[in-house]
Order: C-alpha cells, then structure tokens, then sequence
C-alpha cells in the first residue's frame, strides 16, 4: 500500500507548484521575517522587561508603590474608562448611520471617520490648546466659567476619543454593511420598536465586532502618547499619564522605574493581543462579517 | 393535513384583509419606481405580482407592508387608510427573499420573537407563546427543530422557518417576496404546493412576488403583471394567458412568435400574404401579429394558409419544434408540433388558429 502512495506520490512530486517557490528562496524569505520581528519586536520587549527586573524584584515593585507612578496608572484607567465607552456610543452611532441608510453626505462622513489615522496626533492634541486653551477661541470664557479643559482631565479624555475615534467604527460598518438591514426589517415587520430591534437584533448580531473594536480602541486609549502629551501639561501626580509618566522618567535616568511602568503597558498590549487572537479564533467568522447565513 | 390557524375563522369570503392599492407612484433619486400604480385585492385572495427585475414588483409588495413610504397614492387596509400607518401596527406577514431569520436565535426564538416583543399587557403569557409556536411549526412540518439555528438548517426549512415567524403574529396580509427564488427545482415545487393548500385552508389573503410565470399562473387566483412600474394588466392566469392586454404581457407569459403584418385598406398581409384577422381597431401600417407555437399548424399548402418553406426539424420532449421560413418574410418562425410528416425543404401552408394584433413595429430580430 505504501508502495502505491510513493507511486502516486513520485512524479506528483518532480513538477513544482505554479505559485510554488525554490524552497531556497522559502527559506531566504522567512529568515528575512523572522529576524526583522526579532530584531524591532522581540528585542525591544526583551529589553522592556530585562531593564525593569535589572536591580531584582523589589525595586520593580517599588516603582509600582510611588505615588506619582500611582496617580498616572490611575489617570490612565480614568481616562480608558470615558473614552472607550463615549467612542462605543458615538462608533455605534456612526456605523449604523453609514450602514444602514442613505443620505446626502455619506461618503464625507466615511472619510471624515478615518481623520483621525491620518492626522498626526500631535496636531489633534494642538487644536484642542487652540481651541480650548488660555489664549484659544473659547479660553477666556471657560475661565470666567471656571471650567478647565486643558491641561486637565477634561482635555485628555477629549485628545483620547478624538484618536481613538475610528476604531470601533471602522470595525463595524463593514460588519454592518455586510449584514444589511434584513433583520431589522423582519423585526419591524413583526411588531418591535426601533429601540428594541436594535437591542435584540442589530446588537447581537455585531456583538464580537464590537467587542473586537473596543479591545482595539482601549489598548490606543491606554496607549496614546502625542496628542495627550500636548494637553496634558505634564503635571506629575495630576495630569501624567502612564505613558508621558515613562517619558519624565526616562529622561530622569530612573531607568528602573521607567521600564517598570513601560512593563505594565506592554503587558497589556500582550494582554491585548491575546484577546484579539483568541476572538478572531473563536468568532473570526462573525467578527468578519460572513456568518454563514 | 393543514391546522387552521386559532382566532383566524376562516370564513366562505376568506380571512385576512382586503388591500386596495389607489394610484401609487414611487421613485427612488431620479429613477422612477412605480408611476401610479392602482391595485384592488380581495379579503382572502391568492395574487401574484408577476414581472422582470426592475418592473417595480418588490417595491410595490414593501409599500404595502409600511417597509417604503410611497411619494404619492394610497394603501387602504379594510377600506381605511394605512397610508401612514407604522410598519408595526400593520400586521403584515413578510416573508421576506432570503428570509432574514434572526442568525443568532433559535428556530423557536425566531417565531416566537413577534409575540415576545409585544408591549407587556398585549403579551401572551409563556405557555400561550409555547404552544402557539408549537402549532406553528406544526404547520410548516417542522416539530423538533426548536433548537436549531438558521445556519444549521436547509434553504427550504429556513423558508419555512420564516412563514411560521410571520403567521406567528396572526397577520392580516401574507407578503411574499419572491419565496422560492433561491430554492431547487424539487424543493420549490413541494413549497409551491404547500402554500397553495395552506391558503386554501386558511384563506388568508396573501400575494407574492415572482419572476417567474408559471409560478404565478400555477398558484394565484390572480396575476398583476407589472412592467417599468405600471401594472400592465391585472386578470386570471386564463385571461392572461388568452386575452393578453398588450404585447407585453402576451410575450412575458408563455412563448410567443412575433410576425409583422403591413395592413392597408383594411387588410391585413404578412410578406405581402393576405391573412384574415380580426383588426381591433388597427389602422393601415405596419402592426405586430403574436402567435404562440402551439396555435399554429402545419398543413398543405393552400387557400387560407400562409405559404412557407420548412427549414430545420428538433425533437423536443413533447413533440417536434419545426422551423418554417413564411414566404416574403426575412426570420423563420417556430412551430410545435406533435407529429411531422414534413421534411427539411418541403413546401407547406401555415394554418393561425388565432391571431392577436398590437400596434407597433419589430425592433430587432428576435
């Protein structure tokens, strides 16, 4: 038997696949991929975790224990805790606008949801001081108001939905596009409200694209670092997020506290993509939007 | 072999509503959709909206369920105006064409969403839901597939699945848009029949939308034929079929033969062969006779007979379909014929047990 498959198996084997390569070339190929993610990705989070663990456990966790380390790891939930639900509502909002109905200046909105990916973050932050800011067009009258925006909480969380803003969109108007507006109209037809379709049809039928785009969404709410360093100020304790916390500390040679706090974050970046993979796993097809239907 | 649905008392008029259509016109940006379209249906009726892609079918079949909102014209339920009436308080049964079913729920939580999601005191209570969802599976002979979900059914029970989800709301209209579409030959024609004998037992008044003619003719009392968003005639699979209102419907429905005919002083010649016709009023020039293959038989030539010349001989699975050049006439006609005695070449007389004349001129050869 084993004869007839080697048989089989022979000539098969002499004429190369037509898209096929010189397993020379395979070989090149992937070394090539394999060293450049060795070199810019492995290394780099190598180094993260071997700096901060460099002067043993106790200094790791004492970084963790200063009260600045502390008040940035709790600015950065806070900031991650409004932002990412604002930008489900309003990335909800969006995609079932572009998705499910027509009107004059759709395609303006679509192009105006990717705005944020092609502006340098920095900029966003800029507009907000210009706008906002003691010398801005509505400065001098949120302060006769008392109402702080810059250099506050209240212009960090806004630089953060502002960046953050496309992913839950993005991830699901083509969900949303792909699902069309059957469902709801069968809903409709069978008696239930707007609100109540959108609650037992619309939502779980997107519910793993959402939950897809909000893990997105909150790694870059976490994350982000140029449009909230020009908001924030960098008032350590008060406005100093775990991000711009790492920079003032690097740039002080407290390497190990540095690194401590870049650890956290790169945990949850591994964290992260965890999720991601185990969703795109498990729910790949829904998240995708070609349920089998 | 069909329950009857409870609280529907089928009666001899039949259950249901009736749906009067008044001069409806729709458009969507700058392509017209329907251009007032008017339509009578009859509580417990069986009509189908027959007509291509794009003659405006769907469109008038969502106006009717409050899915479009029409840009002139009427929709009256029981002689009331449903004009503006919500989608929801219709009561209209959709079955829509790729049935929608709710992915993510149960064949159960698919025809029981229409009762659950009623306001809290017009509720039934669960058991009452239970049971009904029960009968209603029953019904489209689908008890024990409760549990499953739509990707894990066939494209038949999926259909069925959707009926039993738009009768679970005891609608006053069954709307069907194009229900056997994408379904194979054999499956269709079981559904074909079933629908046929539930609406016979229930007499709900129901229309569906099709493409296809002889599902339209092989299921409904009556058949709308629609064209570029008019209705070109309304009218019984027999009278469509034997007194076609216009070319149109005449060529939509069945096959047809076109010859043009140039009348003058009030007769009637095809390739300058004199025929005998009714005129119906067609003045001198050209005008457009229809045919169908099967009204046409092959004969010796002679008085009364067009003069022609057979050409090529097919079998077909009932019979013989014979291609016959007319004298004087450029594209050779087809005829159907049980038996042929003719040969490739002989010379023969054409023999018109009915001829229907229409204004008009052959565009292309066809």
């Amino acid at each position: 038997m084993s004869d007839a498959v080697l048989l089989r198996a022979g000539p098969q084997a002499a004429i190369r696949g037509v898209t096929g390569e010189g397993r020379r070339t395979r070989a090149v190929l992937i070394a090539v991929a394999v060293a450049f993610l060795g070199l810019f990705l492995f290394m780099p989070l190598a180094v993260v975790f071997v700096e901060a663990l460099r002067r043993g456990a106790g200094a790791y966790f004492a970084a963790f224990a200063d009260p600045d380390a502390q008040a940035a790891i709790r600015l950065t939930l806070t900031v991650a805790a409004i932002a990412v639900p604002l930008n489900l509502v309003f990335g909800v909002a969006a995609a079932w606008a572009t998705a499910k109905f027509d009107f004059v200046g759709k395609s303006l909105l679509t192009t105006l949801i990717d705005l944020p990916f092609s502006v340098s973050p920095v900029v966003s932050g800029l507009v907000y001081v210009l706008v906002f800011g003691a010398n801005g067009l509505f400065g001098p009258w949120l302060r006769a108001h008392h109402v702080e925006i810059i250099f506050a909480l209240p212009g960090i969380v806004l630089a953060t939905v502002f960046v953050t803003f496309p992913f839950i969109a993005r991830e699901l108007i083509p969900l949303m596009q792909d699902q069309g507006s059957a469902e709801e109209e069968a809903a409709l037809t069978l008696g239930a409200g707007g609100f109540k379709t959108f609650l037992t049809v619309t939502l779980p039928n997107i519910k793993w694209g959402l939950l897809y785009g909000v893990l997105l969404c909150n790694a870059r709410a976490m994350g982000e670092f140029g449009a909230v360093s020009v908001v924030s100020g960098h008032i350590r304790g008060l406005t100093n997020t775990m991000p711009l916390e790492v920079e003032i500390l690097y740039n002080e040679y407290n390497l190990v506290a540095a690194f401590a706090l870049a650890s956290l974050l790169a945990c949850l970046a591994l964290v992260t993509l965890l999720l991601k993979s185990l969703l795109e796993w498990r729910y790949g097809h829904a998240i995708a939007g070609t349920g089998a239907h | 072999m069909v329950t009857p649905l409870p609280e529907q008392a089928p009666t001899d008029r039949g259950a249901g509503s009736d749906i009067r259509v008044a001069a409806i016109a729709k458009g969507f940006g700058n392509y017209p959709a329907l251009h007032g379209v008017d339509l009578d249906i009859a509580r417990g009726e069986l009509v189908a909206l027959l007509g291509p892609s794009g003659s405006g079918k769907t469109t008038l079949l969502r106006i009717i369920a409050g899915l479009e909102r029409p840009d002139s014209g009427t929709v009256m339920f029981d002689g009331e105006d449903a004009t503006g009436l919500r989608v929801q308080d219709r009561r209209v049964g959709l079955v829509f064409q790729h049935y929608a079913l709710f992915r993510h729920m149960t064949v159960y939580g698919n025809v029981a969403y229409g009762l659950r999601v009623r306001a809290r005191r017009r509720r039934p209570p669960r058991a009452v839901i239970r049971e009904r969802v029960r009968s209603l599976l029953d019904l489209v002979q689908l008890a024990g597939f409760e549990d499953r979900y739509p990707a894990q059914l066939s494209g038949g029970q999926r259909q069925r699945v959707a009926l039993a989800r738009a009768l679970a709301i005891e609608p006053k209209v069954l709307l069907l848009d194009e229900p056997f579409g994408a379904l194979d030959a054999k499956v269709r024609k079981d559904l074909r029949r079933w629908l046929r004998d539930f609406h016979r037992a229930s007499g709900l008044t129901t229309i569906f939308v099709t493409h296809d003619q002889d599902e339209a003719m092989e299921i409904a009392d009556r058949v709308a034929v629609l064209n570029e968003g008019r209705i070109e005639q309304v009218g019984s699979p027999d009278d469509l079929y034997e007194r076609p209102a216009s070319p149109f419907v005449m060529s939509f429905i069945g096959e047809t033969v076109a010859v043009e005919v140039v009348t003058r002083n009030g007769v009637a010649r095809i390739g300058g062969q004199r025929i005998n016709t009714a005129l119906d009023g067609i003045g001198d020039g050209p005008s457009l006779l229809y045919l169908r293959p099967g009204e046409i038989s092959i004969t010796a030539p002679g008085p009364g007979t067009l003069a022609g010349r057979v050409g090529a001989i097919r079998r077909t699975a009932a019979g013989y379909r014979v291609e016959v050049a007319i004298d004087g006439l450029a594209a050779a006609i087809d005829v159907l014929a049980e038996k042929v005695e003719a040969k490739p070449g002989d010379r023969i007389g054409l023999a018109l047990a009915r001829t229907r004349l229409f204004p008009g001129e052959l565009r292309s050869a066809s």
